[in-house]
């Protein structure tokens, strides 16, 4: 647990050490802000439903920002080395990455809730759709940051981690889309299970179910193994 | 205290390090001396636990590294080649990152260690900005926050200037009073300067152990003696090769008609330089110059390391 706080603290304060963070947390706010006030006044409707719509889209810029440096920067720079002859278990290093990025990102969206606030000043919002759209957020973002830490461990070079990140998460997302399953076949029960949107928009709608929690607790714990799994492959006997 | 046995070790098919075994005992300074890629970095780093050997095992004070490595980590303070650290921390921060990992709580033995390894000065620099003999030191520190019996260093003088270098090499010496030191380096004065033994590591295999005076002595066999005399030079030959036990007398150099320069051999290893100045005191010659032509740690290891295979 001491470990665990230690590389939580030095990855948190490098986050606020680099100017990627600011830029990127203020291009998140800036965007989902104007994108979601565009149409607002049109529509005269106090709802933020539109901006849980969007959010998905904007995520798939923001996360793999947050994760492409976590590992692949230690790989280039060496650091790797130093901080795993520390005596500590991989997969305690990697949780304490995952979790500061997950901490992060939810500093930015807390930021974002100015948006939902506004909203409740000019008419009457449903905080019930608010809240299960922050948590299927939360979840959808800690499901890229997943994946996008176990990307990062792949490669030296944070550019390739960011735009693969990018890639596997749209591809995740839109799976489930009636569009993909239409040409899927008989694999499209799968895919539609597979797919992250429906199980984020449900939430999005304010329901909570038990199954979409499942999902995606079980597809991030999947990408955690999977990074241990990277992490230890320098042990394979080859 | 650290057994190394078979150790073998494949990249893909090349073999980085082939069958190495070797003991070091609680105290020593080992240099690990050796060309670039001839496996010093590989050891090292299946020493520290950070990658597992193709075979073989390594046993520190009795516990294998792969097995329970965690125990095997903490006595272990390990400096990486090239000396990687977070650039975007100042020292401080990066200090007590360090004291975090290896759960050094006593605030006086990390202020020791930064007196120690003179870091005083900078610890609210960013470790970017540091010039490459404190950022050094910053990596020693870490090294040595727990106060590990055992130090690991990777080429811990690559890239210092001459100053930093002989100031580094001082700080080691001190810290191997008490610990055992595994280095290692192609800088061979190095070796001569800190180690108390030294392993001649080539192509993945050991090429030599011992102490610097044993390689020597083992790889240059024969003595010779290097003098410079006055007189004529069919003589002075004459009078040393009648000399009992000179093998061989050539001229060297000639630094003018009358004065020149011999090379002479011994047919054993025995110290002929008492011999030589007599005889030719006994005949006249005037001697200006004596001495031992002593092999070089270059020689040798150069010897060592070009052989054909």
């Amino acid at each position: 647990m001491k470990h665990f706080l230690a590389i939580f603290k030095k990855e948190i304060l490098s986050y606020f050490n680099s100017p990627l963070a600011y830029i990127f947390t203020a291009i998140f706010l800036v965007t989902g802000n104007w994108l979601f006030f565009q149409n607002f006044f049109l529509m005269n409707q106090a709802s933020v439903r539109s901006y849980f719509d969007l959010l998905p889209w904007i995520f798939l810029f923001i996360t793999p920002a947050l994760t492409m440096r976590l590992w692949a920067e230690e790989k280039k720079s060496g650091t790797m080395e130093v901080l795993l002859t520390f005596p500590v278990r991989d997969i305690v290093v990697v949780l304490a990455k995952y979790v500061s990025s997950l901490v992060f990102l939810m500093l930015v969206l807390l930021l974002s809730l100015s948006l939902p606030i506004t909203v409740a000043c000019l008419g009457n919002l449903d905080w019930g759709l608010v809240i299960g759209g922050y948590v299927g957020a939360v979840l959808l973002g800690g499901l890229y940051l997943a994946m996008g830490l176990f990307i990062s461990s792949l490669t030296k070079n944070q550019i390739v981690a960011l735009l693969l990140t990018a890639v596997s998460c749209f591809l995740l997302f839109i799976i489930s889309s009636s569009f993909v399953l239409q040409s899927m076949g008989f694999l499209a029960p799968v895919f539609r299970i597979a797919g992250a949107a429906d199980h984020f928009y449900n939430m999005a709608r304010g329901v909570i179910d038990t199954r979409d929690l499942i999902y995606f607790i079980s597809i991030i714990s999947l990408f955690i193994y999977l990074n241990n799994q990277s992490l230890n492959s320098r042990n394979w006997k080859a | 205290m650290i057994k190394i046995s078979h150790l073998t070790k494949k990249y893909d098919v090349q073999k980085a390090l082939d069958d190495i075994s070797l003991e070091v005992k609680k105290g020593e300074i080992v240099g690990f001396l050796g060309p670039n890629g001839a496996g010093k970095t590989t050891t090292m780093k299946i020493l520290t636990g950070f990658i597992s050997p193709t075979s073989g095992e390594v046993q520190i004070d009795g516990i294998n590294v792969q097995e329970d490595s965690l125990s095997v980590r903490k006595k272990i303070g390990y400096l990486p080649e090239n000396n990687p650290l977070y650039e975007d921390m100042t020292v401080r921060e990066y200090l007590s990152f360090v004291s975090g990992m290896r759960e050094v709580t006593d605030e006086k033995q990390q202020e020791e260690i930064i007196n120690t390894c003179g870091l005083s000065n900078v610890l609210e620099k960013n470790i970017s900005e540091l010039s490459k003999g404190y950022r050094q030191r910053t990596g020693l520190a870490s090294a040595l926050m727990h106060n590990p019996e055992i130090l690991i260093l990777d080429e811990p003088t690559s890239g210092l200037d001459p100053n930093q270098i002989v100031e580094i090499r001082n700080l080691i010496k001190k810290i191997g009073e008490q610990k055992t030191v595994i280095l290692s380096t192609h800088i061979l004065p190095e070796v001569q300067a800190t180690c108390d033994r030294v392993v001649i590591i080539n192509e993945g295999k050991i090429a030599a152990v011992g102490t610097i005076e044993e390689i020597i002595q083992r790889a240059k066999g024969k003595e010779e003696i290097y003098a410079k005399v006055k007189g004529d030079e069919e003589k002075v030959k004459k009078v040393l090769s009648d000399i009992p036990a000179v093998a061989t007398v050539t001229k060297a150099e000639e630094e003018s008609a009358e004065i020149k320069g011999y090379k002479i051999t011994a047919e054993e290893e025995k110290d002929l330089r008492e011999e030589i100045f007599d005889a030719l005191v006994a005949n006249g010659f005037k001697l200006l110059e004596l001495k031992r032509i002593r092999v070089s740690l270059e020689d040798v290891f150069r010897e060592l390391t070009t052989k054909e295979i």
